[in-house]
């Protein structure tokens, strides 16, 4: 087929924008692992940009014996694990009973449910409750208010209701009660809707820092974002107090091989790897689920 | 009716408890919403408080920084739904217009990405890339000569909205537009060779066929927008603004979440902040029931 003018300005303008989003997109991933991989004094004094100057470990070294980043690690893989699997499981088990027919009251759970997806307290409510029951400055803090989530809920029912009704069937007229047949028949062949929900909650988790940030002062329970947001204002205000130019130098000469800055971005690579590496074996189910989510709507 | 509920006991058990959470979660925190018609007091608790009615709106509504909270939170919203908001449809439309399907999985795939990264760290992307001291930004456009000594971005007022912007539409383009690519695959290709044996060109093709049989989707997904408006990007402005802490920034940078967040939480004023909350709240179920008033009567009429 002739091509026209038309269609080689619409695949130049088209092929240009694209690779320069995808620079763009790639660039601050690729410059923080850089900046990470490099001497702290060395990119302070200015120019790291796509390859490292001054190799280094130092950096990483450092945050791996640092007991706050330690300790913040694992309380961000606890809340991850332990809020991803007890949020799917009460979720999934919710939803199988809301898929259910002739559940009684399912009508006014629905309207319950559907409710909260229009209407919230907002932040001071919500905040005064968690106080009043005490959960501030646990770990459970970080779990138990998400546990329920009726936006998952309506997307594991929708797959429940599109099992084949047999299956359920030849459960119960063996004897299985409804708790049973869900644990034993249900769930396993609902592999692909718990992975795609599963990462969704666990990316949710992983990335979490605000609830943490209002709820929890105790340090030893502070999760990774937090700590790393507040290196990362660190870095905000010793850049604010630095632009007069002799406290810089005098930075720059004292300055040693690891920075805040050379941490923060050894820090940033250890809370973004995790993602990074899942995200390809999962990135087929996630299309999947947010197209059955978007279509719930 | 009762022998029936206890016969399905595992079904029930299996919603009891989620139904608890979802009271305890959701349903008391709205109506503690009533604290701010209240001065509550932490030690007097919520049935101690004293009832003062619309005191506290009319203290939020006569603050003196009343009137530039509201124009943040408008500019702010205004822009991510222009700008932010058709963003992703763009995107959508021209990976549509790629015929290499390497080329084109790659860029979906990089797109993708900044989803799944926390704002934290995006905030902390943002914040070294514009940082004064060699940051990216300040060394590439030194290279090419647009400015002559470093900026110090994320300092100057002028410049917050767009970088707020920005970094939204960097963080979420590319997933917002799995939706629309998914309902552009979804168009009945024989439309297009029809058009195309017409002698409609791409341009006309797109403008005829793709973006009116997409509507319908973006509509959607506008009113969902529009319903979340007013929240205008709460998360980010605290994470680039140091919790608020940022003077200089402040009046660009305040909006009412914001607001309520510094003056409740980090002042303790709640019942002056949750008035404030329940304002924008009203204000958003306001404008999801005109939006969808207004792309009803769209829907008869013109659009499609």
């Amino acid at each position: 087929m002739k091509r026209s003018l038309e269609d080689h300005l619409i695949d130049i303008v088209v092929y240009t924008f694209l690779f320069l989003l995808a620079i763009v997109t790639l660039y601050p991933f690729w410059n923080s692992l850089v900046i990470s991989f490099n001497a702290g004094n060395d990119t302070a004094a200015g120019g790291v940009t796509i390859w490292p100057r001054e190799f280094t470990l130092e950096n990483y070294k450092y945050v791996f014996k640092d007991a706050r980043l330690i300790n913040a690690f694992w309380i961000t893989v606890t809340r991850t694990v332990a809020g991803t699997v007890l949020s799917i499981l009460f979720t999934s088990m919710f939803a199988y009973a809301m898929s259910r027919r002739g559940l009684i009251g399912k009508k006014f759970y629905m309207i319950l449910c559907v409710i909260t997806m229009y209407f919230s307290g907002g932040l001071i409510p919500s905040y005064l409750l968690i106080k009043d029951l005490h959960l501030m400055n646990t770990f459970w803090v970080l779990i138990i208010p998400g546990i329920i989530s009726v936006w998952n809920m309506i997307i594991f029912r929708t797959f429940f209701l599109g099992l084949p009704d047999g299956l359920e069937e030849s459960a119960r007229i063996d004897g299985c009660n409804h708790i049973n047949t869900f644990f034993r028949i249900v769930l396993p062949v609902s592999g692909p809707v718990i992975a795609t929900l599963s990462l969704f909650t666990a990316v949710g988790h992983w990335n979490s820092w605000f609830d943490a940030s209002i709820y929890i002062s105790n340090p030893k329970l502070l999760p990774l974002q937090v700590i790393l947001n507040q290196t990362i204002q660190s870095i905000l205000s010793f850049e604010a107090s630095t632009t007069i130019s002799a406290t810089k130098q005098e930075f720059l000469q004292n300055a040693q091989s690891v920075t805040h800055k050379s941490i923060v971005m050894a820090t940033t690579m250890v809370a973004t790897i995790p993602i990074v590496m899942v995200y390809p074996f999962v990135q087929k189910y996630f299309v999947k689920g947010v197209l059955v989510g978007s279509l719930k709507e | 009716m009762n022998r029936r509920f206890i016969q399905q006991w595992d079904l029930q058990i299996m919603v009891i408890p989620a139904i608890i959470m979802i009271f305890i979660f959701s349903y008391i925190p709205m109506w503690g919403i009533l604290t701010a018609f209240q001065d509550y007091s932490p030690a007097k608790g919520f049935f101690g408080s004293e009832w003062v009615g619309f005191k506290h709106f009319r203290m939020f509504f006569n603050a003196p920084e009343f009137w530039q909270i509201m124009r943040n939170t408008i500019v702010i919203s205004l822009l991510k739904l222009f700008i932010a908001f058709p963003a992703p449809i763009v995107l959508a439309l021209m990976l549509n217009e790629v015929k290499n399907a390497f080329f084109k999985r790659f860029v979906q795939t990089v797109s993708y990405l900044p989803h799944f990264i926390s704002w934290v760290i995006v905030s902390g992307f943002v914040i070294s890339l514009l940082s004064v001291d060699s940051g990216s930004v300040n060394l590439l456009l030194q290279k090419l000569h647009i400015i002559d000594e470093p900026v110090h971005w994320l300092s100057i007022p002028e410049y917050f909205w767009s970088i707020l912007i920005t970094s939204g539409i960097w963080k979420e383009i590319g997933f917002g537009a799995i939706v629309y690519l998914a309902a552009i695959t979804g168009v009945d290709p024989h439309m297009y060779e029809a058009a195309s044996i017409d002698g409609a060109g791409r341009m006309r093709q797109l403008f005829s066929i793709t973006i009116p049989s997409i509507a319908p989707v973006i509509i959607i997904f506008l009113i969902l927008q529009v319903a979340q408006i007013l929240n205008a990007g709460f998360e980010e402005i605290l994470l680039l603004t140091n919790q608020g802490q940022n003077v200089v920034l402040r009046p660009v940078s305040e909006t009412i979440d914001t607001y309520v967040y510094r003056v409740g939480i980090e002042n303790y004023r709640f019942s002056y902040a949750t008035a404030a909350g329940l304002f924008k709240g009203v204000i958003s179920v306001g404008l999801l029931v005109i939006t969808n008033w207004i792309a009803r009567k769209l829907g008869d009429s013109s659009l499609w």
